[in-house]
């Protein structure tokens, strides 16, 4: 069966294992690739969308209610989240360029450290929500609001209820972004096991590219996290 | 085709890269310091203008959409942007304009 497949190659032209025999080229395929990741990312952007959408109808209606639960975060762990995974997004960038010029090494170092900021991102939004336990702030039998001043109305006290609507969007949304970044550290986890074998080559390392794809969305779903939900009224 | 695509890249992105890195965090820190200054309505603005300029270059330089070879990616994500600003923007107009509430 090998021999035959060697002997049977149309025109002598190389043929790269990995090259599907429907496509043109390895270039072709790669763009193939990479336009069904981003079809799928669509369907991501109206996923995250209808969850945008609902926080920003229930922002417009309890403004004062959302100010004063946001001010509840911690900014600080918010900000530090965002730059884990901006540099995140630098070592997944690094290392699509490494598979396309055949770096092994810097490859594999680049999926390691993403694991490790992924992972990092994970464990600073696990104390987050602890604060948030210990608060009483999780939506439920033991949420508790109470007598939490307005900002910049020392005088009116926020809504529990209205409160506990921001609560209920802030863990559904960052949860669900958390649930992405889990599959994301699976998905790497995949690309560094395949990595290691030595199976991408700059002629295919598609799995590198588009599982970069979905870890860059996901960045920019917290891009857009970071402001909505940890600084709608800040200052004193 | 693909040979010219490769060389065109092979001019080594890495600058690049680290340069749009480095003006991530730096929009971060600007995000962050902006929002504790009295701005009023601004404040919003400045954050998801902010917000609006950083997941810009991700998609661009970060996901080469500016560099993307086959033009049909440009569309998915014209498409998916236009559909999702077409339910943010429309509900909102409704909410947003409705004086009783």
């Amino acid at each position: 069966m090998p021999d035959s497949t060697v002997i049977g190659l149309h025109h002598e032209e190389e043929h790269h294992p990995e090259l599907l025999h429907h496509f043109a080229d390895a270039q072709q395929q790669r763009d193939s690739a990479s336009l069904g990741m981003w079809v799928f990312l669509a369907t991501e952007v109206m996923f995250f969308g209808g969850l945008f959408c609902a926080y920003l109808v229930y922002r417009h209606w309890y403004f004062p209610d959302f100010a004063a639960a946001s001010k509840s975060i911690d900014a600080t762990l918010g900000a530090t989240n965002t730059a884990v995974l901006i540099c995140s997004s630098l070592t997944v960038v690094l290392a699509v360029w490494a598979a396309q010029t055949a770096r092994r090494t810097l490859l594999i170092v680049s999926l390691i450290l993403t694991m490790l900021l992924g992972m990092a991102f994970l464990g600073i939004k696990g104390i987050e929500y602890r604060e948030k336990f210990v608060e009483h702030h999780v939506p439920g039998a033991s949420f508790s609001f109470d007598k939490v001043q307005v900002p910049g109305h020392p005088d009116q006290y926020a809504n529990p209820h209205h409160a506990q609507i921001f609560f209920s969007l802030y863990f559904v949304m960052t949860g669900l972004h958390a649930l992405h970044m889990i599959i994301g550290l699976g998905i790497f986890l995949w690309l560094l096991i395949m990595a290691w074998k030595g199976r991408f080559t700059p002629e295919w390392h598609t799995p590198v590219e588009i599982g970069g794809l979905y870890w860059h969305f996901v960045d920019i779903v917290w891009i857009y996290l970071f402001p909505l939900l940890y600084l709608i009224d800040r200052h004193p | 085709m693909s040979e010219h695509s490769n060389s065109a890249h092979a001019k080594s992105p890495l600058k690049m890269y680290f340069g749009i890195w480095a003006t991530l965090l730096i929009f971060t820190y600007i995000t962050y310091k902006a929002a504790f200054i009295e701005l009023g309505s601004f404040n919003a603005a400045v954050a998801l203008g902010i917000a609006t300029l950083k997941a810009t270059l991700v998609a661009l330089f970060f996901m080469h959409v500016w560099h993307a070879s086959e033009k049909l990616t440009k569309l998915v994500v014209i498409a998916a942007l236009f559909f999702l600003l077409l339910l943010l923007g429309l509900t909102m107009t409704d909410y947003a304009t409705r004086p009783w509430s």
